[in-house]
């Protein structure tokens, strides 16, 4: 069973529509209680990150991230459910993250149109990563942001997308993953992305 | 780097798509799901549904649609025609729309984008604007398919909807749609030179060189067409081909 943690996320449900049509079970749920049998969790997002912190807190789910991680339970965060599992975010004001990953997330810096809207390619730099298992280097994928991922150990970078500067579009770093672009939104090589994590062994 | 989308428009009335669409291998080529489903597989970038009833009990029904489509397509949605009120934007977001497109509401009542901006993102709001050339220059936002003029210039307008909020502008020139001899590039170029947010061009594409030329000549992040790919004069397959022999960037 894969939880999806619902904090009024905007993809909420296209997230565990991806995860039916893959035929995998999912139950989605705002309360640790309901989400703590999960063998793995994904953490959507589609909003600002200061007003995503402030939900997970009221619901205790960010305590709740913490300790999930902690005895290894797989976490994915998903567009901005993977820029709150850094330190700290700059959007509209400074604040803290979950701290899961060392980095910080801020506005892109690019002489290119913001939002970065569309289908960019990848460029993988870690092709170990199981997310990417049958996934080529240059496989495009719907980004939809613009607030980018700043990595500060730069081994838990596995993939990138060119937007004038290199955006940070899949991390890993033991248990805890992250996509920058919207799997559920990428077609069938999003999907891909969503079973592998379905079926890794971690 | 980022590819150039290519973007059908299905037209839905009372939750069936209207236009003459001929596919033969669909079970139901009147079906918005099947033939989302069809573009999805052909390589459609994006899906917008352009609602042309849109009463009250209408936008169920299109949130219906949007909810069944996205069940089993798996690229952004877009969903426009008729929405007034925030509250539009809920039920079709909710339903699993990605992004909403507004016209008339958002002439009539600007402050919407905002709204919608604040509580959503801009991310899903689409300035969906229909707009004709001026006798002395420039060019005019209209109304109800380009029968209301509002004395509206399109620059100052797209200008504004930049600054309340606006994500993305989708825009159809009046002087060339239906025309088929391509893309109103002056006005394009005018309106991707104005604004910072990402363009959607529609209205008079015809052919391959059409969509080549749209985004050779102006900055256009996207091309829209509907009959051209409903009447199955071209796929969306030969589109994103040619356009990659053309050196143009395309998502394969």
């Amino acid at each position: 069973m894969i939880g999806i943690i619902d904090y009024d996320a905007g993809n909420l449900m296209s997230v565990r529509n991806s995860l039916r049509y893959l035929g995998f079970d999912c139950v989605v749920s705002d309360k640790p209680n309901a989400l703590s049998e999960c063998e793995k969790l994904i953490l959507p997002g589609v909003g600002a990150f200061p007003s995503a912190m402030t939900k997970l807190n009221e619901r205790g789910l960010d305590e709740f991230i913490i300790k999930s991680v902690d005895k290894g339970i797989p976490l994915l965060g998903i567009c901005l459910g993977m820029q709150v599992l850094f330190e700290v975010g700059n959007e509209v004001d400074r604040a803290s993250g979950l701290g899961l990953l060392k980095g910080e997330v801020r506005l892109i810096e690019t002489k290119y149109k913001l939002p970065h809207i569309g289908w960019n390619s990848l460029e993988i730099r870690n092709a170990e990563c199981e997310l990417l298992n049958n996934v080529q280097n240059n496989s495009y994928m719907y980004f939809v942001h613009s607030y980018m991922c700043e990595c500060f150990e730069p081994s838990d970078i596995v993939a990138i997308a060119d937007y004038g500067e290199p955006i940070t579009a899949i991390v890993q770093k033991g248990n805890v993953f992250g996509c920058q672009f919207h799997p559920e939104k990428s077609s069938d090589i999003g999907l891909k992305i969503y079973e592998n994590y379905a079926k890794s062994k971690m | 780097m980022l590819a150039k989308r290519i973007i059908p428009c299905l037209d839905v009335h009372e939750g069936r798509v209207v236009k003459g669409v001929n596919f033969l291998n669909l079970r139901d080529a009147g079906d918005p799901v099947e033939l989302a489903k069809f573009y999805s597989a052909q390589g459609a970038d994006e899906i917008v549904f352009l609602d042309i009833t849109a009463t009250h009990e209408e936008r169920k029904t299109v949130a219906d649609v949007v909810e069944r489509t996205a069940e089993e397509v798996f690229v952004p949605l877009c969903v426009g025609g008729g929405i007034r009120a925030v509250q539009d934007f809920h039920l079709l977001l909710r339903a699993g729309a990605d992004k909403i497109a507004i016209n008339s509401a958002a002439v009539r009542t600007p402050s919407l984008i905002a709204q919608a901006a604040e509580k959503f993102g801009s991310q899903c709001v689409v300035l969906a604007v229909d707009a004709k050339a001026k006798a002395n220059g420039g060019w005019e936002v209209y109304l109800n398919g380009g029968r209301l003029s509002t004395g509206i210039d399109l620059i100052e307008w797209v200008t504004k909807a930049e600054n309340l909020g606006a994500g993305e502008i989708l825009l159809t020139s009046m002087d060339t749609d239906g025309t088929k001899q391509g893309f109103d590039l002056d006005m394009l170029r005018e309106v991707c030179k104005t604004v910072k947010i990402p363009v959607i061009a529609s209205g008079g594409c015809g052919s391959l060189e059409h969509f080549a030329d749209v985004f050779r000549k102006t900055d256009c992040d996207a091309a829209l067409a509907a009959s051209l790919f409903h009447y199955g004069e071209l796929t969306i397959g030969e589109v994103k081909t040619y356009l990659n022999n053309e050196g143009i960037e395309v998502r394969k």
